[in-house]
């Protein structure tokens, strides 16, 4: 298993960035849905994709959280954004390799990918 | 649900919704004896007797509650269909203990999937409740607990990134070495 004095190190680096996180309320809230419908539609790998993104990334000002039934079970995986001043971007039907060009277009450039959005689906 | 691990994570939910503090997840993997067996078990709020004889019928917890719904009926499916059955203990201001058990080589026995994913996915959405989580296959144990972990970070918290990354790795390493696949 892993050591617990490499948690250590890592605890040391981290320490001074954590601050800096603590100050952001301002930052981008990325929320997935995780409930029974969310997590039997494969929100689990969404969020964990979303998670080592932004960690590889190191994009400090980013929380992403999780949230229970959204209401829309068929369009689930669903990942709602929040950028400070925007409205929210509501992605449907997410999948693990939809989540890189998100954090890219989205979060990172601050457009989002209108395609993955719920006003691109055809009923 | 294509995997296990999914299953208990949608029943750890259950026990952070719960209000839980402490959620102890076990799983237990024995060949021999063919059974595969998993429990999630909360100090949260815990259940009536009325809610709990109810608890495991979609059609009478979804109205009722939105704690559950088909998550229990869901897994309790699973279980049955493979031989098994799901046992479900509360006491009101107590806890939860959700019990599966599956006969191991059965046919429609899911695999159990990725238990560091849902490791890390619970942490991340929680990372203030305290998670212990053993994994016995065939005699062998693998113990994590995020006490220990709470005491060598000193109030970093548990949701920082490159913390998450070193729990799945911890989690997937010490699950190879007791050979969960």
């Amino acid at each position: 298993m892993k050591s617990l004095a490499e948690l250590q190190e890592i605890r040391n680096k981290v320490l001074g960035q954590v601050n800096l996180r603590k100050e952001r309320e301002d930052g981008i809230r990325v929320v997935v849905g995780m409930a029974t419908c969310g997590i039997a539609a494969g929100a689990r790998p969404v969020l964990n994709a979303f998670l080592s993104e932004i960690g590889k990334r190191e994009l400090k000002d980013v929380m992403v959280t999780q949230t229970g039934c959204i209401g829309m079970c068929r369009l689930e995986p669903i990942v709602e954004i929040y950028m400070p001043g925007e409205e929210k971007v509501t992605y449907v039907k997410m999948t693990e390799d939809k989540v890189a060009r998100v954090v890219a277009e989205h979060i990172v450039n601050k457009q989002p990918v209108v395609e993955y959005t719920i006003g691109a689906v055809k009923d | 649900m294509k995997e296990l691990s999914l299953h208990i994570l949608d029943i750890i939910q259950n026990s952070v919704n719960a209000g839980a503090s402490i959620i102890e997840i076990e799983i237990e993997e024995e060949e021999k004896e063919d059974i595969f067996r998993f429990s999630v078990k909360d100090n949260g709020c815990g259940m009536s007797a009325d809610f709990l004889r109810k608890v495991k019928d979609p059609f009478t917890t979804t109205r009722t509650t939105r704690k559950t719904g088909l998550g229990i009926p869901l897994l309790e499916a699973a279980a049955v269909q493979c031989g098994g059955r799901l046992d479900i203990v509360s006491e009101p201001g107590k806890g939860t203990a959700v019990t599966a058990v599956f006969q191991n080589s059965h046919i429609d026995r899911a695999p159990l999937g990725d238990m560091a994913q849902t490791m890390v996915t619970v942490i991340s959405g929680s990372p203030e409740i305290d998670f212990l989580y053993t994994h016995i296959k065939n005699g062998q144990s693998f113990v994590f607990q995020t006490e220990d972990l709470r005491r060598v970070l000193q109030g970093v918290p548990l949701d920082t990134p490159e913390i998450i990354g070193w729990i799945e790795e911890a989690v997937r390493e010490g699950l190879a070495e007791i050979q969960v696949k």
